[in-house]
């Protein structure tokens, strides 16, 4: 066991994994995170507290990790190197991991110019795959990068993102290696809606072995409408939804899309349950929290193991 | 060569008000190259602040200069006899020179009339990209001659990030991925094994970062 | 030199220049229309008033356009009155004008 969380637990015994997110509010209203806590707990292994997504504030990922954990869920920390160099990266991860986060997901980050502030600094001081092998030499050598001990090795279960979406396609699983060799030990993907690209990505990815080396949790969103799905397409890098799917959540009458939108994405996570080399599914329901239950339940995951210490 | 843009005439106006008997102050260097600070820019900028003062009813008077370069001070010596003639100096150099020609003639204000920019090399006439950031610990012999630190707008040793797309930043459209030029060139020059490495964390002491930087060429001094 | 005729107290600058196509050096008369609208947007930031710079083409033998241009021109100057920079002399309207043959 690398850090002995739940989420590496129920891996390692052989479940399908289920994960999700939560997105902290933009405030300190510490009771809008609890209340999205609620309606995620008991569907999950673990949940995502996002960090400044869009680079838009707000209440730190951190902080949000400490009221998800306060509700009996696992938390799982993201954390971008946008915002902090390393000397701030070691202290925050050095803090989270005292307070009991034993999950974390190291990202690059969205450029600042999408946020409330494009005119704040650009620190990017290490990327996220020097942050990987960062927090996995304090994990595993326990010292700093700079040599000297700590006090106190942080345990994390080591994760990254990948896009098999983005360009260029060829270039995606050589990335996705490096983030191996740097040490992630397990991996979420972005949301899914090509599964023909997705299918295409994940040979690549075995040529290399890479399903076995690392945990592949495939990436699904929900969608609301066929307008989000159109937004999405348009607005969101990286993003790429087939004419078809659309078309499928368009045909329905507004009212009736919304659940068109949960009966697809069932659908696709019953899919990729049957794929080879997939370890589990992040459900990323954005301010749909309580559809998850709906949803995870719906594609027969329920009710989560829970796997001895 | 070091860019920059022309400061708003509004802006050098507000900056010129306490004066009536200025020096504009141009350089062969840079700026020239770029259009921004040169001999045919000092008279237009000229031309046109008295025009605009003497419209609004207050003359000035200018004295219109072109140095070789403003960063070296055997060309700022000329302007000794002269320059504490005038009340202040606008000079179109970049900040380097700008700051030098201060440094030099303590006792005139120094005032910028363009905003400098990056270092960069021309795309075309009218169109100039940045390429250097001046990092200190150059690494262009692993990334195919393209800079990691300068032309990623996150500056990412092992890119692209998930906001690549078909080739462009996702800060902008017109801005092309470093990375996707990066790898293209790998895979022209045939060394994408350069690829799979992975890159020690990069060190900013050798930069700005580090604090104001300086070389001192023992051979030289 | 555009400039320069604007502080020697013209009231307004016509730059002529061969049709788009024929010039004798190529393109120099493309070149002039970029450098008339740099002035035009400098005097329009510094409040002189744009339209006192105009740039017209025509070719040598169109005589009776160049009287007519001329005429439009110069109603449109005294239109507009002294510039701004002839008002602050206080030198009277100046009813000057200079043609600046370009090529």
């Amino acid at each position: 066991m690398k850090a002995g969380s739940n989420l590496e637990r129920v891996l390692e015994a052989g479940h399908f994994a289920v994960t999700a997110e939560c997105g902290p509010p933009r405030g300190a209203d510490g009771d809008k995170v609890l209340k999205k806590a609620e309606l995620v707990k008991g569907n999950v292994d673990a949940c995502n507290v996002t960090d400044n997504q869009t680079s838009v504030v707000r209440m730190s990922s951190v902080a949000g990790c400490m009221l998800v954990k306060q509700t009996g869920t696992e938390p799982l920390l993201q954390m971008v190197v946008r915002d902090r160099n390393r000397i701030a990266l070691q202290s925050d991860l050095l803090g989270a991991a005292a307070l009991g986060v034993r999950n974390l997901l190291c990202l690059s980050g969205d450029h600042q110019k999408f946020g409330d502030d494009p005119q704040a600094k650009n620190v990017f001081d290490i990327d996220s795959i020097q942050l990987i092998h960062l927090v996995k030499t304090m994990r595993d050598e326990g010292v700093f990068p700079s040599g000297d001990k700590l006090e106190g090795a942080p345990k994390f279960y080591i994760g990254c993102a990948i896009n098999p979406f983005a360009d260029p396609f060829e270039i995606r699983v050589p990335r996705f290696k490096l983030k191996i060799e740097a040490g992630a030990d397990f991996v979420q993907t972005q949301c899914i809606y090509n599964m023909d690209k997705f299918k295409r990505f994940m040979e690549e990815a075995k040529k290399e072995g890479l399903h076995e080396r690392t945990k592949i949790l495939a990436g699904v969103t929900p969608l609301k409408s066929a307008g989000m799905a159109k937004f999405m397409n348009r607005m969101v890098a990286g993003i790429e939804i087939p004419e078809e799917f659309i078309k499928r959540i368009a045909d329905e009458p507004k009212e009736k899309q919304a659940a068109k939108g949960i009966e697809m994405c069932i659908e696709q996570i019953q899919e990729i349950k049957e794929m080879e080399g997939i370890a589990g599914v992040h459900v990323m329901a954005i301010e749909w929290e309580e559809k998850l239950n709906e949803i995870v339940g719906g594609a027969g995951l329920l009710p989560r193991p829970m796997v001895e210490q | 060569m070091i860019t920059g843009t022309p400061k708003p005439i509004e802006e050098i106006l507000e900056m010129l008000e306490p004066y009536d008997n200025i020096i504009v102050a141009g350089c062969f260097g840079c700026v020239t190259v770029c259009r921004v600070g040169g001999d045919k820019e000092v008279q237009v900028l000229s031309s046109t602040l008295r025009l605009a003062r003497e419209a609004a009813g207050r003359k000035i008077e200018i004295k219109e200069v072109c140095l070789e370069r403003q960063c070296d001070p055997e060309y700022l010596e000329p302007m000794r006899p002269y320059i504490e003639d005038y009340q202040a100096v606008l000079s179109i150099a970049c900040g380097a020179g700008i700051q030098f020609m201060a440094e030099k003639f303590t006792k005139s204000p120094l005032l910028p009339g363009i905003n400098t920019g990056f270092l960069g090399v021309t795309e075309r006439q009218g169109e100039w990209t940045e390429r250097c950031q001046g990092c200190g610990d150059c690494v262009l012999h692993l990334t195919g001659g393209i800079c990691p630190v300068t032309r990623c707008a996150k500056s990412i040793f092992h890119g692209p990030c998930g906001g690549s797309v078909q080739g462009t930043c996702e800060v902008d459209k017109e801005v092309k991925c470093g990375w996707q030029l990066i790898i293209d060139r790998l895979v022209t020059l045939d060394q994408m094994d350069n690829y799979g490495k992975l890159k020690p964390y990069k060190g900013w002491d050798s930069s700005r970062d580090g604090g104001p930087r300086r070389i001192i060429r023992e051979d030289m001094v | 030199m555009l400039l320069k005729a604007f502080e020697n107290g013209a009231d307004g600058v016509m730059v002529i220049g061969c049709l788009e196509g024929d010039c004798h050096y190529v393109n120099g008369n493309i070149r002039a229309r970029a450098r008339v609208e740099r002035v035009y947007n400098i005097l329009e930031q510094i409040n002189i008033g744009p339209e006192r710079i105009r740039m017209y083409n025509l070719s040598a033998g169109e005589g009776a356009k160049f009287a007519a241009f001329t005429s439009e021109f110069v109603t449109r100057v005294e239109e507009l009155g002294p510039s701004p920079i002839n008002l602050a002399r206080s030198n009277g309207p100046k009813d000057s004008e200079q043609e600046v043959q370009a090529t």
